[in-house]
């Protein structure tokens, strides 16, 4: 519950009825997708203007409150879980796309919009919007900003940020910047707005973004490739990069992955096969007839067992959507499913993966491995259960040394779930001590009193977190919290 | 009409979360949040609260300790319209509706009621559902007040207004009570009917005989059905309802089905489980276990989804009462919609369908689609139809607001629904909105009244509809 005056002023700011403290309310807020992290905050304050936003930033600064923005709590990395409290402030009402540009493609929206709208709004006249997280149909585009997400279509279009032009931000002082534009080139200064996208909140608050469109590709093809050797489809995915074609779509799904999937969309995938590869490509028909070829050649000499083509646009369509629910189809095995999105460099995929099988006998876990093979941007998934102490304890070794092998192939220990609270302990390992320093000075800069969403990106050095449900901080931290309020 | 909970109560309820429910069904969700552009109220309200994943925190909350049960939780489990589509959209497979369904009786057990709530739950729960006699006699009032001119007579004097919309909306479009008679005399066996029928490829001139039973060939061949079925009649269905009752058991029959209608059946205590009344409905439950394994059926046709979701959940309702509860599990093996089973017995095969010309659309039953998995079969009937164009419902997965006895309680919830649902349907402009229970057949009359659209359309049952294709009148 909040302090009598101060929530009279949050709701002298946005209305009576968009200031929530409830028991209820504080709960509904106090997680996101990650497992093991849980904390209450304060209240949650719904803002309808960028306005209301910075009205909201001035007073919490006053209070030394912490202000964290949260989407629509599909964050992987504990990254919209208050674990300081404070005040959450939610965009439900800030949904609207404000204007199409149809000279300049671009596409200007508030934070709240969900993912799947602007691509529906954007196809249906004739735009493509690319990034589409597997979340896309729940997440907001102002998540998807924050934690620069990627997505299916990464590949071969990027991620996020290579979509985002321009930025209205509330900074923690209260002032509003305004970043970039409609423009095609700017180089006035530092790039603000890619040190905004990314930023997980820590920086600033997004409440305006300009996007970039482009033309939908005119034509695309879905293929399915079916493996008896998880290795003999991770090499396919390098072969694939080697000889230069790149697919809009390069996923892989293992066994466990397949069956679960399997189960709940019941979309005909092959569960007795060992792994799978789905790859779409997308562009002018020729060249997509063309490549698809080349890529089935390609699958057959890496052993596929078969090579087939979704043949309708509904069955395609089927395919990816099965895709999407990867992460949550595995938590039909065992109730408690952690996720990691160790990335490597292309040409080591089928390093990463091996390198998974084996830490994964080593300690004696169920790992689920399923990704964005094309990217090198793979998501290992533990299927576990918080309740076994003893496995738990395992699981957070298996983590650490997957992250330790991704960073010594040359990888990084996200690719796109961004560092959060859940994995801070291991952002130095990969970007050492002057990253830390580097980062830790702007964000001072900008934030000297540590109020937007603190508690994520930096923790100090004795924590010991990789979203295990964590017997060692976050728990503690939570108990801690919900015993208080 | 509640009361406010006192902490003696709130430790209560906080023991019968832990006893009643599944802690690895609570850990089931990841909170990945699939299920919230699939829930209705999360789509109203945009309130994470009210959203399934929401609501499991809650249920979560109270089972840990980490919170103690208040007022506002237990409103917010009310809230919930119980039409589980969360489960559909939920990859993890997290089984929501026995989760919510227990957190409810688990409240409802230890929170005392007020004397007017007693009241009204011991006439709807304990004498009036249980006992087809006396639903037979207050459906039977309806019909007195239909047919004595007091209905007219209360609409035209104003009088009715004293009653809330939806009450006021809903006694004007239930349909015409069958008279006490009709009500008692139902039969308990019915033979096959073998009908000397033209194939679906021959003209459609001469299957208009079928619906008469008079000038086509009938051969009452009950040594050789296609199928031996057992029917579950329901208590509105097989009172208000009647008619479509009727058309359900003629498919049936045309369909080549020898039926048995044990007499002794009961309510399916649904609206027990749905409102915490776990006991009652468990009480229902072993009536009904008793009545239809004496048959030898292994198919037991439900023509109302919500009654048929509820038989299915018999396994898991029993599941903990060692006598019972493989009887149970047997029993909810055996449930299946009426559409699976004409198309299991080549009904599409054995009648050319028809209607004149006119655009048709499907309503699904939320429980139909989310607890029987029966969604095809209803539309694949409905697009035989020779005459008629079929055209899908935007939402047509999304609760109407029915939801048993919701509208009525949560009016303003179910009345922004409707009109939710409406406005996809005047996109479309069907001349038939079809539906597959009873609950959504008045919720979707009460939309197309409300929204002034009764010249334009209707909203049947489809059973009804079928007949009529079939009979071609």
């Amino acid at each position: 519950m909040l302090d009598k005056a101060f929530k009279e002023k949050l709701m002298a700011i946005v209305g009576q009825d968009n200031v929530l403290d409830s028991k209820e309310n504080q709960v509904a807020f106090s997680y996101d997708a990650t497992p093991g992290f849980q904390s209450l905050p304060d209240a949650v304050v719904f803002p309808g203007s960028t306005e209301d936003v910075q009205a909201i930033v001035k007073l919490c600064r006053e209070m030394k409150t912490p202000t964290v923005p949260r989407g629509s709590g599909t964050n992987l990395s504990a990254g919209t879980c208050p674990v300081q409290g404070g005040i959450v402030l939610s965009f439900q009402r800030m949904d609207q796309i404000l204007e199409l540009d149809e000279e300049n493609l671009t596409l200007t929206v508030q934070p709240g919009v969900v993912t799947q709208k602007i691509c529906e709004y954007v196809e249906a006249r004739g735009f493509f919007y690319p990034p589409d997280p597997s979340s896309m149909k729940i997440s907001t585009i102002g998540g998807n900003i924050m934690e620069n997400s990627g997505g299916l279509r990464g590949l071969k279009y990027g991620v996020t940020r290579d979509y985002v032009l321009g930025l209205t931000v509330v900074l923690a002082n209260g002032d509003i910047l305004h970043t970039g534009g409609k423009l095609a080139k700017d180089v006035a200064g530092y790039d603000l707005t890619r040190l905004m996208v990314g930023s997980e909140g820590t920086l600033g608050i997004v409440t305006e973004a300009i996007l970039k469109l482009v033309p939908p590709p005119p034509s695309k093809m879905t293929m399915l490739s079916v493996y008896e050797s998880m290795d003999d489809a991770a090499e396919t995915v390098s072969a694939i990069i080697a000889a230069k074609i790149i697919p809009a779509t390069l996923e892989f799904l293992d066994r466990a992955t397949i069956e679960v999937v399997e189960d709940y969309a019941h979309v005909g995938l092959p569960t007795e096969a060992a792994a799978i590869l789905l790859i779409e490509q997308d562009g002018d028909p020729e060249v997509v007839k063309r490549d698809i070829q080349q890529i089935a050649d390609i699958c057959r000499k890496h052993g596929a067992r078969s090579v087939q083509t979704a043949q309708t646009a509904e069955e395609a369509q089927a395919l990816l959507t099965a895709r999407r629910t990867a992460l949550s189809a595995c938590a039909r095995k065992r109730p408690t499913t952690i996720l990691e999105d160790a990335t490597v460099p292309r040409s080591k995929v089928a390093d990463m993966v091996k390198a998974i099988n084996r830490i994964a006998e080593k300690y004696q876990l169920t790992i689920c491995t399923f990704g964005h093979a094309g990217d090198g941007n793979l998501h290992p998934t533990v299927l576990t259960d918080v309740r076994d102490q003893d496995e738990m304890a395992r699981v957070e070794k298996a983590f650490q040394e997957i992250f330790a092998t991704a960073i010594e192939l040359g990888g990084t220990i996200t690719g796109e779930h961004g560092v959060g609270a859940m994995k801070a302990p291991y952002l130095k390992w990969k970007i050492g001590d002057s990253g830390i320093r580097t980062m830790q000075a702007i964000k001072t800069a900008l934030d000297p009193d540590n109020l937007l969403n603190p508690g994520k990106l930096f923790v100090p050095d004795h924590a010991n977190s990789v979203g295990t449900g964590n017997p060692a901080s976050a728990p503690t931290q939570t108990a801690e919290r919900m015993m208080k309020k | 009409m509640s009361r406010v909970t006192t902490d003696a109560e709130r430790n209560a309820i906080q023991q019968a979360f832990r006893q009643k429910l599944d802690e690895d069904e609570l850990l089931n969700c990841m909170r990945c949040g699939f299920c919230l552009p699939a829930c209705p109220t999360y789509i109203m309200t945009k309130q994470e609260a009210a959203s399934p994943r929401g609501r499991i925190a809650l249920m979560k909350g109270v089972y840990d300790g980490t919170i103690a049960y208040d007022d506002d939780i237990g409103r917010q489990l009310d809230l919930c319209l119980g039409c589980r589509a969360c489960e559909t959209a939920c990859p993890s497979g997290v089984k929501y509706g026995h989760l919510l369904e227990n957190a409810r009786s688990a409240i409802n057990e230890n929170k005392r009621k007020t004397l007017k709530e007693k009241a009204i739950r011991k006439l709807t729960f304990k004498d009036l559902f249980p006992n087809q006699k006396r639903m037979r006699q207050v459906t039977g009032l309806v019909r007195l007040y239909q047919k004595s001119g007091l209905k007219k007579l209360a609409e035209a004097t104003g009088a009715i207004n004293i009653l809330p919309e939806t009450l006021r909306t809903m006694q004007s479009i239930l349909p015409e009570i069958p008279d006490a008679k009709a009500m008692r005399e139902r039969p308990v066996h019915l033979a096959p009917i073998f009908v000397d029928q033209p194939s679906a490829a021959e003209t459609a001139t001469t299957h208009a005989n079928i619906a008469t039973n008079e000038e086509a060939p009938i051969n009452h061949n009950a040594e050789n059905p296609v199928k031996r079925v057992a029917f579950f009649a329901g208590c509105l269905m097989d009172t208000m309802f009647l008619k479509t009752n009727e058309a359900t058991l003629k498919l049936l029959q045309l369909s080549g089905c020898e039926i048995f209608i044990p007499p002794d059946q009961a309510c399916c205590g649904a609206l027990h489980g749905h409102s915490g009344e776990a006991a009652g409905a468990r009480e229902l439950a072993k009536r009904n276990i008793e009545a239809f394994e004496k048959l030898d059926c292994d198919t037991i046709v439900t023509n109302a989804g919500g009654c048929g979701a509820y038989l299915i959940d018999y396994a898991h309702l029993l599941a903990d009462d060692p006598e019972w509860s493989e009887r149970a599990a047997r029993f909810s093996s055996c449930i299946k919609d009426l559409s699976e089973v004409l198309l299991e017995c080549g009904f599409l095969e054995k009648y050319h369908l028809s209607l004149p010309n006119q655009v048709v659309t499907f309503q699904d039953s939320c429980h139909l689609r989310n607890v029987m998995q029966t969604a095809t079969a209803p539309r694949r009937l409905l697009q035989a139809i020779d005459g008629i164009t079929y055209r899908e419902l935007r939402e047509a997965d999304v609760c109407c607001g029915s939801a048993g006895i919701y509208n009525l309680l949560h009016e303003d919830m179910a009345t922004g629904l409707i009109d939710r649902k409406m406005g996809h349907v005047k996109n479309i402009m069907p001349h038939v909105i079809v539906t597959a229970n009873p609950g959504c057949l008045l919720q979707m009359k009460f939309g197309i009244k409300r929204h002034g659209l009764e010249s334009k359309m209707e909203a049947v049952h489809i059973a009804d509809l079928l007949l009529k294709s079939v009979s071609g009148c």
